[in-house]
């Protein structure tokens, strides 16, 4: 209590700035947490409030180790190290990351806390499956290494556990082998939501990465029209220099925040971004960050939301509730909020970790301003959700309620178990924890 | 804890009798509300508040007993009601008596117990949760301020005052406390139809309590300072501000 709590921090979506105390994991003094607690942060990609920790201690993970094994592509890295860097790193060694974000500045101890999930969940699962071991500080102040072998349910309830159970400080990962870092990518243009989702369907079977973007401008039939793009790495490509990655420096968008998303601008974006599109193209030749993180061109692209931020709501409801993907597009085409960034994704098998979010299914996300109407227009929405047995994404979430989070994971109290032993004081907590109850 | 739209878990009100706390709780509520604490000297109205209130089962609905003259016991209700619901997230203070001029100045005495209820015990339990708030590193301070105390007329020269004193107070804690996450926003409406203003004579651009809790609601989820029920009265006391005296009471005081 007795350092003042000077940082401003949010999340990406910047709806929720509080006053907290910054430090480094260099520099930690877990006596000096106070009566607030503290939570890890990485490089602050979440959306919501995961990790902030008003009045209390915020802790910046710390550490620039990237050790990889050449022969095993298993790398022993820093949490604090970001994809883009560990990419540079690895890439010319023809390796690459197991799972990808759609932004590559986001760090490894934030990719197994989100256990997050990419393009290619159909196939490779999410973070968590690739991480062999993680090095945490737990609340009791020990430095363990734990593996899903020592300690299988702090290890289940640590990859998706927002932070929670401890501070990461490093992890051993799996990674894929690439000949390229080029990608083979098709793209498809569909009329209608159906046809999006039966073109993703084909395309999983011999694809390891399908997405599409669709649009929530229009209404009617044309509702959830959308284009759907899959693909893979390529194969070394004819240059000479194959596994070359230099993606360029991102471009500044100057002045203050000011808004540029509204729905008038929102509808015309979606309208060009659509006719744009080719009917249907095969295996034009794209880079990494073209592919994967295409938002990373532009920094900070948070702002054209301006000062009132935005939210990104992304929900996951079984296979068969397809309808509930159609019935979120179709509301919000309806009630015409700014919006233009919309994905839909279907997700494999998921996982048996308490709190991670991918679940076989269809998993919707939708961009959207902080305003109380879209707040009441997503609360109808979340109970189609959850009466179809879907649930939130926690990395994401602004909005939800404690009940959403009981009725979307029932395994957490198996979350509320593991924390009840190695942190029965609750020494790591977060607002999204105090808001959500966790 | 706040919502990304503004929702937020916990309200409490000191004076959580008053019509216009009660207007604005209404559009306060959200689904994200877990707790709402009615803070009142009168312990059963404030049960019957409590009663009347339309919200979900999942919400606490607490009457504390708070008495705005009673300044020892401010920071122990404070920090009860602060073990009871956690978190701050929105405080509204909308403790005050009218009081009648004529009334204060045939028994001088009796100003005491207006001035007490209008700013000195706002302000020590505004103190209060100022600390609590800051020590969480968020938290909303919404105090119901009036026209009557930006240019204070003769016949409410009493209550103007001890509103003029409160408003100012609290303009000014806000410049602190934005540094420390904590946003504060002053309401300054009209004249207000209702219980505390029955048998008055409205005067001109009156309003009704909810829509300065609907416009208060507003302020709050955008996070402005001050704001004015209904919002053309901010363009009028521009202009009475700046009148000669002899002129503003010829026009204040008809
Ligand atoms: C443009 C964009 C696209 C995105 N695309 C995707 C996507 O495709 N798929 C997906 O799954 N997610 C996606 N996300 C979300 C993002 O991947 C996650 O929120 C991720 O957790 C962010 O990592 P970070 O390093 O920024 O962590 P932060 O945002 O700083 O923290 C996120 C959570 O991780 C915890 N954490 C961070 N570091 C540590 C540590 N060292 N030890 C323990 N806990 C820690 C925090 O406490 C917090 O709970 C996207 C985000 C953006 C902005």
């Amino acid at each position: 209590m007795s350092v003042a709590a000077t940082h401003r921090v949010s999340g990406w979506g910047n709806t929720t700035p509080v006053r907290v105390r910054l430090v480094d994991d260099a520099e930690v003094d877990m006596s000096a947490f106070g009566s607030r607690g503290a939570i890890p942060r990485g490089l602050g990609r979440a959306y919501g409030d995961a990790a902030q920790n008003s009045g209390g201690t915020v802790v910046r993970a710390t550490g620039e180790t990237i050790d990889l094994d050449d022969a095993t592509g298993l790398v022993r890295v820093s949490a604090a190290v970001s994809i883009d860097e560990l990419l540079r790193h690895v890439i010319p060694a023809g390796w690459f990351v197991p799972v990808s974000a759609g932004t590559r500045f986001v760090t490894i101890g934030g990719a197994i806390a989100a256990d997050i999930h990419g393009k290619n969940h159909h196939r490779d699962g999410s973070f968590g499956d690739w991480v062999r071991s993680v090095r945490m500080l737990l609340a009791s102040g020990d430095d363990v290494v734990v593996t899903p072998q020592s300690d299988p349910e702090l290890f289940a309830a640590t990859c998706g556990g927002m932070g929670l159970t401890g501070l990461i400080r490093e992890a051993t990962v799996q990674l894929i082998p690439v000949s390229s870092s080029q990608m083979a990518v098709s793209t498809r243009r569909c009329n209608d939501l159906d046809a999006v989702m039966s073109t993703m369907v084909d395309a999983e079977d011999t694809n390891r990465y399908t997405v599409a973007w669709v649009d929530a401008t229009v209404r009617g039939a044309r509702c959830g029209r959308g284009i759907v793009t899959f693909g893979d790495h390529a194969e070394d490509a004819s240059g000479a220099d194959p596994t070359a990655y230099r993606p360029r420096s991102p471009v500044r968008i100057p002045g203050p925040a000011v808004p540029l998303v509204n729905s008038v601008t929102g509808r015309i974006f979606s309208e060009m971004w659509f006719r744009r599109a080719p009917r249907a193209r095969d295996d034009e030749t794209m880079s990494i960050p073209a592919y994967f993180h295409p938002l990373d061109g532009v920094d900070r692209w948070n702002r054209v939301w301006g000062r009132r931020g935005f939210v990104q709501h992304q929900f996951v409801v079984p296979l068969d509730a397809d309808d509930v993907v159609r019935e979120a597009l179709a509301t919000v085409a309806a009630s015409r909020p700014a919006n233009f960034l919309n994905v839909l994704k279907r997700f494999g098998p998921g996982s048996d970790r308490p709190l991670s979010f991918p679940m076989p299914g269809w998993t919707l996300t939708m961009d959207l301003p902080a305003t109380a109407e879209v707040a009441s227009m997503l609360r109808g929405l979340d109970e189609r959700v959850l009466a179809a047995g879907g649930r939130h994404y926690l990395a994401k979430d602004a909005l939800v309620s404690p009940a959403a989070v009981s009725a979307g994971y029932p395994d957490i109290e198996r979350f509320r178990s593991v924390r009840d032993r190695v942190d029965p004081n609750r020494v790591w907590c977060s607002d999204l924890s105090r808001r959500l109850g966790l | 804890m706040r919502d990304a739209s503004g929702g937020v878990q916990n309200i409490v009100v000191f004076g959580g009798t008053s019509e216009i706390a009660v207007a604005t709780l209404a559009h306060l509520i959200t689904p994200s509300t877990t707790a709402v604490v009615l803070a009142c000297r009168d312990v059963d109205a404030g049960r019957a508040v409590a009663e009347s209130l339309d919200v979900a089962d999942t919400v606490e609905v607490v009457v504390e007993h708070w008495d705005a003259t009673a300044h020892d016991s401010h920071q122990g209700v404070v920090d009860a009601i602060g073990a009871r619901v956690g978190d701050l997230d929105i405080v509204i203070m909308a403790a005050g008596v009218l009081g009648n001029q004529d009334a204060l100045e045939a028994d001088p005495t009796s100003a005491v117990g207006m001035i007490d209820a209008n700013v000195t015990g706002p302000v020590v339990t505004l103190l209060a949760c100022a600390r609590q708030m800051r020590a969480q590193g968020h938290g909303h301070l919404v105090v119901l301020s009036s026209v009557a105390s930006v240019r204070v007329r003769r016949a409410a020269a009493v209550y103007g005052a001890a509103k003029s004193a409160l408003d100012q107070f609290a303009l000014a804690m806000a410049d602190g406390l934005s540094a420390d996450g904590v946003d504060v926003t002053v309401v300054r409406p009209g004249f207000v139809h209702g219980r505390m203003t029955a048998g008055r004579p409205p005067a001109p651009f009156a309003t009704t309590p909810d829509a300065v809790g609907a416009a208060t609601a507003a302020a709050v989820r955008r996070g402005r300072r001050v704001v004015w029920v209904p919002s053309a009265l901010r363009a009028v006391f521009a202009v009475l501000s700046l009148l000669p005296r002899p002129l503003f009471r010829a026009i204040a005081d008809r």
